[in-house]
């Protein structure tokens, strides 16, 4: 489905951090009982990784499955495995009471990188940024200002975040904002 | 005379000067100045005018503390009013201006005020004179006061500057980064914590490095250098000057304000959580309360000695010290040691026998004990001080020539950030201070305390104890976020023998009202110690009560220097201790912060998200004039050229009832709703039943609050078996997401639903009117006829290639087809079905015309013809609440006696007999007057348009008797006094057979 985006406004952005918009993720929301055991079997089959430990995030490659509640996932996928792991996901799981819906059109990805990537996301969100406290693994469902946002760190310097489409030029701008170099706060240097 | 040193300075860089303007003269200083020190440094003494009586003001203290030195800084988009001159940086190019003063500083009318009026402007004034006749107080005394009083300016411009806040997350939180605050953070910090130190000012220390001393065998200056360094090199310990701890909140918030160094951000707001707060905030001097001890030229003794050694800065080449403790005669000490002339040290005890007091004497400086000063000489500055016994009435014993006068009357920790948070205090009379009482400290979500203060801001002042009481609170600190402390012993300091203070409140004590009358305790709102005495005499004995009437302590200062030295007055006239009498309370922030960082990036095109449709450049291409729905902006209408925004909405009906229009429908909310269970869910969310719902089929619902109150509408969809698509309102997207969540998650957490918002997964296109059918099979699909595609029903449609749901139904009255389509190929079928119906004239419609369309068809809108107080029975939506179900939510409240009543208003059609459309939110008035004398009503405007079809206005409204009154005439009271007749008629104005969906 993310052929053809028309997402809007978000171009790439260098300030102290770059900040890229990525479009080349499928991402499906799954529910269901984690504590039933068909259903980490049946995730397991579909995507080869099983339910992550709490805000945990994780996967190899071109596929992710990232711990949203206690009964919500989000599976992120390239496009052109999307459909076959939707299917298996619905036919092991057809006799289990789940939700599994495509989400991809809702959400904007964007990956933020940088040495002092942290304190960029600090000045946003209400997360304790410092890297003895946030590390590549954990994703964080947070607001980024006035903006719902969920994030997690692929390495020591980039940062991914996802939120709904229809504020992707709302954070795009913000995230702008915040990175504008001779504003950076280098709060976490001694750390890193 | 005020001058700069030849030599000295620990702030300054001499080789970097700083020019700068104050009130249009220009002056330079040096890098490193505050703009005070730099004032002084040029002679400038006289810096601004009371609040009330305009009496002029100089510079008191060197910090946070200052009551007068308030400035207009900047000028333009850079612009600040109320700024502190003791506590800014002097930067190149600053321009300063003096406040509340007219036409000049120098020559000021309202000073006046002081001469001819302040007899009649004591404690309570306004209360007294302005109440009567009642209409003066708007239009004459406000006005009046308002030109006279208040300090800065009001910014005209747009700040150009940026601000932002900062989220951050430590163990501990070391406010204050003098001696205590960096022993603390060292005893922390080597534990292995996550400390943060700040310091409000631009250099770490504090008063030690004027006061000076020796800790462990070294210069004090030398210690604090080390102690920097080594933390520093800390890897777990950040630190960070100019950064203000502003308040202490609950669960370890801690809310800090930093100034720019210069560089990035003007201001930046800190928002930190912290696991224990160590408050090292330091004391602060209290000023003695003596006539004349508000003119220029009398400042804290502190402070004289802070711009001597840090600014090199000479406040008066002759200094009188007067004091009730040992601390001043530092002062006197320092001056004398840079060859200044201190002619003597008026000591208000009889017995002043210290180890400094002696180190005084041989230095050959006169000190006078059980002395006092008994008025200050010289108009708008120090020229000299009379002075008598403490003891006495005031008769004046002796005079003494001087330019400055040093003044101190003791400490007060600074235990602002202990009482935010809810820490008590207890007052000690040995050292004549309101000190943090450890055993009632402020506690967190376990009950433990969560802040310990450290230093002189628990009370400590001689150095040595200071040390051993930050070191404790450093290791309790840790000790408490779970490290374990190394026993090493604190730093020490020797023990220097001091003299008790003895709290001095009036000086002379038996001073006579026309000295009272001129011994100021809050400088910046010209409180004297008079009005604190006619306050407790009227009867305002509790201190908030005092407060309030004297306002004392209510200037942007928040009574820093004047709080201890009122209560103690109003103790005094009380005959009580001053513990009997207590504080006012602390409160945040504890100096001013700025609103444009509270507001952060919030400000400008980030104020408030923005969201956008898919289809939202297009809009936007094509002329559309927005209307914010939430966070959204709609196209309200698409006027084109030479249109008006009318005309376009009317147009735009137009178009659509004769031919077909095309309307961005994707802020509609759209919930999935999935599982064995979805059924029986949505009966109780909804009022009717949506369990029998057949799949590929839609019905319209109703949503109550328990409490029976209508919250949302719209249709349903059954997808298959198990699940549902429900459609919201725009605004109802989130919160009834919410709602459901909130109804699984706590009551019925057994069931087996799952809900999921995709309201932004699927754009929705609708295409309405008699044609609206033929540019759907434009689109190469056929099977939208009412035999393959009813109304009121759904299914999965190919157009152009791409995937789509389309319903059919209908808002409008019009055949209608909504058109669900994954969001990334939205503009794509929106521009194939603007080209498709090409040539049907096909066009957009905004908001307006889709709120005219429906309220021609009698169609409610939530948020009009509801407003939290209306019940589907109102609405005459009987037919849509199920009455076999058992139970619904909202059912019970629906029952009520109230909720059944025949008097409920309810709605109706309305129509102007002369055809006009009625003013928006119109009441219907009703014969006589209800019990507060105001016009009995019977009804109300809901909605109200000029219907282009009908070509006239409509309107809904709840009436009381509803449609039973179909056919009377009521009259809807206009904002000019007139009244339209309207007429009462069915809500139903256009095609009431429904048959232009019928097809």
């Amino acid at each position: 489905m993310s052929d053809n985006p028309v997402d809007q406004g978000a171009e790439d952005s260098v300030g102290y951090v770059s900040i890229r918009q990525l479009g080349d993720r499928d991402i499906m929301l799954l529910r269901g009982d984690f504590a039933f055991h068909g259903f980490n079997g049946a995730l397991v089959a579909a995507t080869g990784l099983g339910v992550p430990p709490r805000r945990g995030i994780i996967g190899y490659g071109n596929i992710q499955v990232a711990w949203m509640s206690s009964d919500e996932l989000l599976v992120m996928t390239d496009s052109a495995s999307t459909e076959k792991i939707a299917k298996s996901l619905e036919q092991a799981l057809k006799n289990q009471h789940f939700l599994l819906a495509e989400v991809t059109d809702s959400r904007t990805v964007f990956e933020i990188r940088g040495d002092l990537v942290r304190e960029v996301i600090a000045k946003l969100c209400p997360v304790d940024m410092h890297p003895d406290a946030f590390m590549p693994g954990e994703i964080r469902r947070t607001r980024l200002a006035q903006a719902s946002a969920a994030i997690w760190m692929t390495d020591d310097h980039s940062v991914r975040l996802i939120c709904f489409r229809s504020f992707a030029d709302y954070v795009f701008n913000l995230l702008k904002a915040a990175a504008k170099p001779g504003n950076e706060v280098n709060a976490f240097e001694k750390a890193i | 005379m005020s001058t700069r040193l030849v030599t000295g300075g620990r702030f300054l860089d001499r080789s970097e000067y700083a020019e700068f303007t104050f009130n249009g003269k220009p002056y330079r200083g040096f890098k490193g100045d505050t703009i005070a020190s730099a004032l002084l440094a040029n002679n400038q003494v006289l810096i601004g005018r009371s609040f009330k009586y305009h009496r002029p003001r100089g510079i008191v203290a060197s910090g946070a503390d200052e009551p007068n030195a308030l400035l207009n800084l900047g000028e333009g988009a850079e612009f600040e009013p109320n700024q502190r001159a003791t506590t800014t940086e002097l930067r190149d190019g600053m321009i300063c201006k003096s406040q509340n003063h007219w036409p000049s500083l120098e020559f000021d009318l309202g000073a006046l005020n002081n001469i001819l009026f302040s007899r009649f402007l004591p404690a309570g004034f306004y209360y007294k004179m302005f109440i009567h006749p009642r209409p003066f107080w708007k239009h004459v005394y406000e006005p009046l006061i308002r030109q006279s009083a208040g300090l800065g300016k009001a910014p005209k411009d747009r700040d150009m500057d940026d601000y932002e806040h900062f989220y951050a997350y430590y163990d501990i939180v070391v406010v204050g980064g003098g001696v205590a605050g960096l022993v603390a953070a060292r005893v922390a910090g080597e534990a292995g914590a996550r400390v943060l130190v700040i310091e409000q000012t631009a250099h770490w220390g504090g008063r030690v490095l004027v006061d000076g001393g020796t800790i462990s065998g070294q210069p004090a200056c030398k210690f604090v250098e080390d102690i920097v360094s080594e933390l520093e090199s800390m890897g777990n310990v950040a630190m960070r000057k100019r950064l203000m701890g502003a308040g202490i909140y609950d669960h370890g918030y801690v809310l800090c304000h930093e100034q720019s160094d210069g560089h990035g951000p003007r201001h930046r707001l800190w928002k930190i959580r912290a696991r224990r707060v160590i408050t090292a905030t330091g004391a602060i001097e209290r000023p003695l309360s003596f006539a004349g001890n508000d003119l220029p030229g009398v400042m804290l003794a502190s402070a004289i000695r802070d711009y001597a050694v840090n600014y090199a800065v000479s406040t008066g080449d002759r200094t009188v010290v007067v004091t009730n403790n040992d601390d001043a005669y530092l002062t006197a000490i320092q001056l004398k040691e840079l060859g200044l002339e201190v002619p003597a040290i008026i000591d208000a005890r009889l017995d002043a026998g210290g180890e400094l007091a002696q180190k005084a004497k041989d230095l050959g400086i006169d000190v006078q004990s059980g002395m006092a000063i008994a008025e200050i000489k010289g108009r708008g500055q120090v020229a000299g001080v009379r002075i008598c016994s403490q003891a006495g009435e005031g008769t004046v014993l002796g005079e003494i020539d001087c330019e400055a006068v040093a003044m101190s009357g003791g400490w007060s920790p600074v235990v602002h950030l202990w009482s935010h948070s809810g820490g008590k205090l207890y007052w000690d009379d040995k050292s004549a201070m309101f000190r943090p009482d450890t055993k009632q400290p402020p506690t967190g979500h376990d009950g433990n305390p969560f802040v310990i203060p450290a230093g002189s801001a628990s009370g400590f002042l001689s150095l040595n104890d200071v040390l051993n009481d930050a070191c404790a609170a450093g290791k309790s600190a840790a000790t408490d976020v779970g490290r374990a402390v190394m026993d090493n012993a604190a730093p020490h300091s020797r023990a220097c023998k001091t003299a008790p203070i003895e709290p001095v409140w009036l000086m002379p004590q038996g001073a006579d009202i026309g000295k009272r009358m001129k011994s100021w305790l809050d400088f910046q709102n010209d409180v004297k110690v008079s009005d604190v005495q006619l306050a407790a005499r009227e009867g305002f004995e509790s201190v908030e009560h005092a407060k309030r009437y004297t306002t004392l302590g209510m200037a942007t200062d928040q009574g820093k220097l004047s709080n201890i030295n009122g209560l103690a007055i109003l103790s005094d006239s009380l005959n009580q201790s001053i513990g009997q009498t207590g504080t006012t309370t602390f409160r945040p922030p504890y100096a001013p912060v700025s609103f444009a960082s509270i507001a952060g990036e919030a400000r400008g095109p980030l104020f408030q998200p923005v969201r956008k449709t898919p289809m939202h450049k297009w809009h936007e291409d094509n002329g559309a004039s927005w209307e914010p729905v939430g966070y959204w902006r709609r196209p309200y209408a698409y006027p084109r050229a030479g249109e008006s925004l009318r005309d376009a909405v009317n147009r735009e009906i137009v178009q659509t009832r004769n031919s077909v229009g095309i309307l961005d429908a994707s802020t509609l909310g759209k919930l999935l709703v999935k599982g064995p269970e979805a059924g029986r869910f949505l009966d109780m969310i909804y009022t009717n039943t949506m369990s029998t719902l057949k799949p590929g089929r839609c019905r319209y619902g109703l949503m109550c609050s328990e409490n029976g109150f209508l919250i949302d509408d719209g249709v349903v969809a059954r997808i298959d078996e198990n699940a549902f698509l429900c459609h919201t309102t725009t605004g109802g997207a989130d919160s009834i997401h919410a709602h459901m969540e909130e109804w699984l998650q706590c009551e019925w957490w057994s069931w087996k639903v799952y809900v999921a918002n995709l309201t932004e997964q699927f754009a929705q296109i609708a295409v309405v009117g008699p044609n609206s059918r033929k540019v759907l099979e434009r689109l190469g699909s056929d099977g939208f006829c009412r035999e393959e595609l009813p109304f009121m029903s759904w299914k999965g449609a190919l157009l152009d290639g791409i995937k789509t749901r389309v319903y059919r139904i209908s808002f409008s009255g019009e055949l209608s087809y909504e058109i669900a389509v994954p969001a990334k190929k939205a503009q794509m079928l929106w521009d194939d079905l603007i080209e498709a119906g090409g040539e049907f004239g096909i066009a957009p419609y905004g908001t307006e015309a889709l709120h005219v369309m429906r309220a021609e068809k009698g169609f409610i809108m939530i948020g009009d013809e509801t407003d939290g107080t209306v019940i589907p029975q109102d609405l005459n939506l009987h037919w849509a609440i199920s009455k076999k179900k058992e139970d619904y939510l909202g059912k019970r409240a629906q029952m009520r006696k109230h909720m059944i009543s025949p008097d409920r208003w309810r709605l109706v059609g309305l129509e102007t007999v002369d055809g006009s459309v009625l003013p928006e939110g119109a009441y219907a008035i009703a014969d006589g007057k209800n019990c507060n004398g105001q016009r009995n009503t019977q009804g109300r405007v809901t909605s109200t348009y000029y219907s282009p079809t009908l070509g006239r206005g409509i309107a809904m409204g709840l009436v009381h008797g509803g449609l039973d009154r179909i056919g009377e005439i009521i009259d809807f009271q206009k904002v000019d006094g007139t009244v339209v007749p309207a007429k009462i008629a069915n809500p139903l104005f256009y095609d009431s057979e429904g048959e232009r969906q019928n097809v």
